[in-house]
């Protein structure tokens, strides 16, 4: 059960109120239409799964509603932090693929 | 019956208070301050069960949670047993009824007796993936038989009469284990003005303290417990939870503790609470769960009779029992020498001490000596004889590297044999949040490895088994966690080292690292030595593990089941690995490590649940016209949470007959349905429109204030999610319908692409569901019912399809709707949902001169699926695009932005001509309704495997039309129309039908147009 600080609400919240949304980052394309379809197919079903640290989207769907993102190891299950959506994470997984 | 084993005096037993209690159905008496297991063996109770492979009798080993044998079927009725619990940590109370759970049909006589003796050499390791795996399709089978000969428990068949509640802390410093070293940890932590919460297993705090004959600052160390507890007793910060097992370490300092309030008061009625799940939110989290004793492995040490060394001490000093009349004693270590010292003080035979190490002249052992007990150095016990009780022992010399026997054996009379291998650390909870335990040779043992939890441990956890440096280890430990906790000390943070009470010391020689006594036989045909007594793993079996190639620890976990049993290995792990490791030549850390997961010892479901249960565990949602529906005997289905009318029965009528008659009654005059359940979300902004054209796939920049449009909705991949229909308040309003089931999921997905995409977008969502109760009443006759509550003119020409108005209904402000799913004529009076009943009321009295009929979602569902429109998550499955829905209409061609799934749509996958799409079906039969999920083929005579080409999404009989006809998912169904398919059934048979249009009713649509 992971301690979760939200970063809109500025504190620490029980992990019974968010949900993990998936691998944070992930930006839409401005031109789906001109993507090859091997580009489309990346930014749609490939996700990375590193034995580490991790950029997740979550949401405090119990508490504020508000996405954001965390560093999360994937192991230890440390949090490092967490920041509001739009912002770059302070500490940067080392990209393992 | 005389308690033939209690000791007159001494022991923290009541004796004024006599409890009656049942074992097998005799009749036993024990008092106030026993355990089942301490009263059973007061009573002279030698074996409780039997074991699970070879059926050999089983008695009392432990005094703790380690006990491999004596688990019980407790309690005395369907409702209140419970399965499994150890005797040696259930409380005994008055009435107390209790079986064995191994042994059928009894303990003493055992059925399955003769199948184990018989089977016994033919179950080797291993034997039921050799035996019982082959062929697959008997697994079944077997299975019934081994279960029925293992008895593992049975589960209540009734309702828990007791309940059960949640407790959620935080605290700055969580300590588990209230011995010698979590009290003086929990003194020092309130000391520094931290907030504690100390918990512990047992019914008394003070863990070894309870039966040590060690005195501190010169006094019993009740004097010292009752002044510690006091004083945290008194301190508002500290909470004290005896009775309460910590089963689990979870992340981020999450600790979960089972705190058993009444179970101990027997099964009275009371109003408490049985049992709490406290979760605790630590910001630091103190361990001091001490250690276990190991035994000795040795010849037939299952026999009744053999016991721990500490378990010994345990009985006669803190229950005032002497499990037997003559002890013979095996030890590798000085401390275990108290049990014979106890034994003999308690005026009863100690035979002998069987000391495996060469010499000791520590002071227990010249105490020993002082008393006159014969001890025997460098030598062990090699087997028992016996079988409901140890007879005697058979005793021999060890060559030096006690790996071999020699000399001739000597035989010892006596009934109990108590061995001490040296102790393990409890490392259990400190391995569940997914630290690795390090194997240290100075304490011969396991130790909590590298954790990321704000974690301490303490005591005998970390191998301090020395009393005194216990409870100055728990000071410091205490001091230091409360300062990470941010509390600050003052000057004096060293004196909490110095104020542990002086404890008697005494010396001891160094401990023997030994688990296995050799037998003058391989072990293989030696007699058999028991590792893990729950589950009938002796070290021959792990030795053949090893030899048939089994080498990882994991591996020969597996294959003997070792560690498998309820007991999860704590008395066996350990032992189980020193012989795998002395087997392959290796090191016990080379072997591998012991993880242990939740929970530590077994938690009712009961306490886990809390008040979660019936309507709070799943709460039920209910529309503002719910108590009509019951007044009607409306049966109901379940959407979702919410409760809906499935159809109004009137007396006598079947399912089917209900359904005819409603459909028959909506299409030819009108009906009305309950639709409040449908997901509502009022969307706001003046970039709301924008927003839709993103999220639908049709157009929405030219719907008009006033007009409604049905939309659908894809997720990025193209397929098809949710619909409905969303209308236009204004220019900066909009109100979405969903599907029912689909509202909170939609809600998230709408706020998902504004929050991380297009936070531009000025938009904001509001989910009204609840606030609107909807009505929608549909058939040619639906116009004239509402005419009669409404003064709006809702003609044809100034209401037109696919519009909405604001009016007064039944004299309440309403929002009406032109909408229609069933394809005739319909309105949706949508209005506040405290008028909701008010308003169905007034309308089904308007209604009455028409026979307006209530139905509920299962006529809805055949009317639309007449009309071929869909239902998501029926018709759909996250897999179908809206081509594939034959819904081209509803996708958008020029809109600027690339709204969500629309580049997909290209992708190559998604323009197979093969893809399944969306047909209709009509059986040749015409009253034959075929199965919703039935599979579709070509051929009919096909060979199985046959090619399955689809499948039937919906089936239904319509009464309108006069036969049956389903909806389905064809491969190229759409190319298919007028062709034959078959439907091979589960029954065998196989049924054939036409491919057809899927609008079977008024398929130019003219009737919902009028």
């Amino acid at each position: 059960m992971l301690h979760i600080h939200c970063p809109y609400c500025e504190e620490y919240r029980e992990e019974e109120e968010f949900n993990v949304i998936g691998e944070a980052h992930i930006i839409r394309p401005l031109a789906p239409e001109a993507m090859s379809d091997e580009q489309w197919a990346s930014y749609l079903f490939f996700r990375k799964n590193p034995r580490g640290l991790h950029h997740e989207m979550w949401a405090h769907s119990m508490g504020c509603r508000k996405f954001f993102n965390m560093t999360r190891h994937t192991v230890t299950y440390q949090i490092l932090e967490t920041y509001k959506m739009g912002l770059q994470p302070s500490i940067i997984a080392e990209d393992t693929q | 019956m005389k308690q033939i084993n209690r000791v007159n005096n001494g022991g923290r037993i009541n004796r004024d208070k006599t409890l009656v209690f049942s074992f097998n159905n005799k009749t036993y008496q024990g008092f106030e301050g026993d355990t089942l297991a301490s009263a059973l063996l007061a009573n002279g109770v030698d074996v409780v069960g039997r074991s699970f492979k070879y059926s050999r009798p089983r008695g009392i080993v432990t005094a703790d949670a380690q006990e491999p044998n004596a688990i019980f079927q407790v309690g005395s009725s369907q409702a209140t047993t419970i399965p499994n619990p150890r005797a040696t940590q259930t409380e005994l109370y008055q009435n107390l009824a209790c079986h064995s759970t191994n042994g059928w049909p009894n303990v003493d006589f055992d059925l399955m007796g003769a199948v184990g003796k018989l089977g016994g050499a033919a179950m080797p390791p291993g034997f039921y993936y050799k035996t019982f795996m082959f062929p697959q399709s008997m697994w079944m089978s077997y299975e019934k038989l081994i279960r029925k000969g293992a008895g593992l428990g049975c589960s209540p068949q009734l309702p828990d009469p007791d309940s059960y509640d949640k407790l959620h802390h935080h605290c700055d410093v969580m300590i588990v284990g209230a011995g010698p070293a979590g009290l003086s940890a929990a003194l020092s932590a309130a000391r520094a003005g931290a907030r504690v919460i100390i918990a512990d297993e047992q019914n008394e705090l003070g863990g070894s303290l309870l039966c040590t004959r060690q005195l501190l600052d010169g006094q019993e160390a009740q004097v010292w417990i009752d002044k510690t507890i006091s004083e945290l007793a008194q301190n508002k910060n500290v909470i004290l939870l005896p009775r309460s097992t910590v089963f689990g370490y979870f992340d981020h300092n999450y600790i979960g503790i089972n705190e058993r309030r009444s179970d101990h008061l027997g099964e009275v009625d009371h109003n408490g609470t049985r049992q709490r799940l406290h979760k605790v939110r630590a910001k630091q989290v103190i361990l001091a769960t001490g250690a276990h004793e190991r035994p000795l492995v040795y010849g037939n040490n299952d026999v009744p009779g053999c016991m721990l060394a500490s378990a010994v001490s345990t009985y006669i000093n803190r229950y005032a029992v002497v499990p037997g009349k003559t002890l013979a004693l095996m030890t590798t270590n000085d401390y275990a020498y108290k049990a014979a010292l106890d034994w003999h003080d308690a005026g009863r035979k100690v035979a002998l001490i069987v000391d495996t190490r060469a010499s000791s002249d520590g002071d227990m052992v010249k105490k020993a000596l002082q008393r006159g007990i014969n001890i025997v150095f460098g030598h062990a016990i090699i087997d028992v004889k016996g079988s409901k009780r140890v007879k005697s022992v058979e005793v021999a010399k060890l060559n030096d590297t006690a790996d071999k026997v020699v000399g001739a054996t000597v035989s010892y009379v006596c009934d109990t044999v108590a061995s001490s291998g040296g102790w393990s650390p409890v490392i259990h909870l400190s391995s569940h949040t997914g630290s690795r335990p390090v194997w240290r040779d100075d304490v011969q043992g396991f130790v909590p490895g590298k954790t990321v939890q704000a974690q301490h441990v303490c005591g005998g956890l970390q191998g301090v088994y020395n009393l005194s440096d216990v409870l100055k280890d728990g000071f410091s430990c205490g001091a230091i966690a409360a300062q990470e906790a941010g509390k600050v000390h003052g000057n004096d943070f060293d004196d909490h080292l110095n104020i542990a009470p002086a404890v008697d010391e005494f010396s001891e020689s160094a401990p023997m690292a030994l688990f296995h006594i050799p037998h003058f036989k391989p072990t293989s045909r030696a007699p058999k030595q028991f590792v893990d007594y729950q589950n009938d793993v002796t070290a021959a079996g792990i030795e053949m593990a090893n030899r048939e190639g089994f080498e990882s620890i994991e591996h020969v976990k597996r294959y003997t089941a070792l560690g498998f049993g309820t007991d999860q290995g704590k008395l066996g792990n350990i032992n189980g690995m020193a012989i795998t490791a002395k087997s392959l030549g290796k090191t016990i850390p080379q072997t591998g490590t012991t993880i242990f997961r939740p929970m530590y010892t077994p938690v009712t479901f009961g306490a886990l649940a809390g008040s979660d249960v019936k309507q709070l565990f799943d709460p039920a949602r209910f529309t503002a016209m719910h108590s009509w529906h019951l007044a009607q005997g409306a049966e109901f289905e379940d959407v979702g949470q919410w409760k809906r009318p499935w159809y109004f029965p009137q007396p006598g009528e079947t399912m089917q007959q209900s359904l005819q008659r409603e459909c028959l009654a909506t299409r030819n005059s009108v009906g009305i349905l309950d639709a409040s359940t449908l997901g509502k979300i009022d969307i706001q902004g003046k970039d709301a429109r924008e927003f839709l054209n993103r999220i639908y796939t049709n157009p929405w920049s030219q719907l008009a204030p006033g007009k409604c449009r049905y939309g659908v909705m894809c997720k990025e991949d193209g397929m098809v999610f949710d619909d409905g229909v969303t209308s236009c308040i204004n220019d900066n309003r909009f109100l979405m319908t969903t599907t029912t089931g689909g509202a909170a999921g939609v809600l998230g997905w709408l706020e998902l692409w504004h929050q991380t995409e297009w936070p531009e977008l000025e938009v904001y969502f509001s989910t009204v569901t609840d606030h609107w109760a909807t009505m929608t009443i549909s058939g040619p006759n639906s116009r004239k019912v509402l005419e009669k509550i409404t003064s709006a003119d809702v003609s044809n020409e100034a209401f037109p399809y696919m519009g909405w108005i604001p009016a007064q209904v039944a004299g309440v402000k309403a929002r009406i709707f032109r909408i229609s799913f069933t394809g005739e004529l319909s309105f949706e009076i949508n209005v506040q949902a405290n008028y909701g009943l008010h308003t169905w009321e007034a309308v089904m009295a308007a209604g009455e001169e028409f026979n307006i009929t209530p139905y509920g979602t299962e006529t809805m569902h055949i009317l639309r699926a007449e009309k071929g429109f869909i239902i998501i998550g029926q018709d759909t499955d996250g897999s179908v695009t809206p081509q594939d829905l034959n819904m081209n209409w509803v996708v958008g061609k020029k809109k600027e932005f690339s709204y969500l799934g629309k580049r997909s749509w290209t992708r190559i996958d998604n323009q197979r001509s093969d893809r399944k799409q969306l047909v209709g079906l009509k059986p040749k039969d015409p009253n034959f309704v075929l199965p919703e999920g039935a599979q579709i083929v070509l051929e009919k005579d096909q060979a199985i495997p046959m090619t399955m080409v689809g499948h039937v999404t919906s089936s239904y009989f319509s009464a309108c039309l006069g036969y049956s006809f389903a909806l389905a998912v064809v491969k190229g169904g759409i190319e298919r129309k007028g062709q034959s398919v078959f439907l091979p059934l589960a029954d065998g048979t196989t049924v054939e039908a036409e491919i057809c249009s899927s609008v079977f009713y008024d398929p130019k649509g003219e009737r919902q147009n009028v």
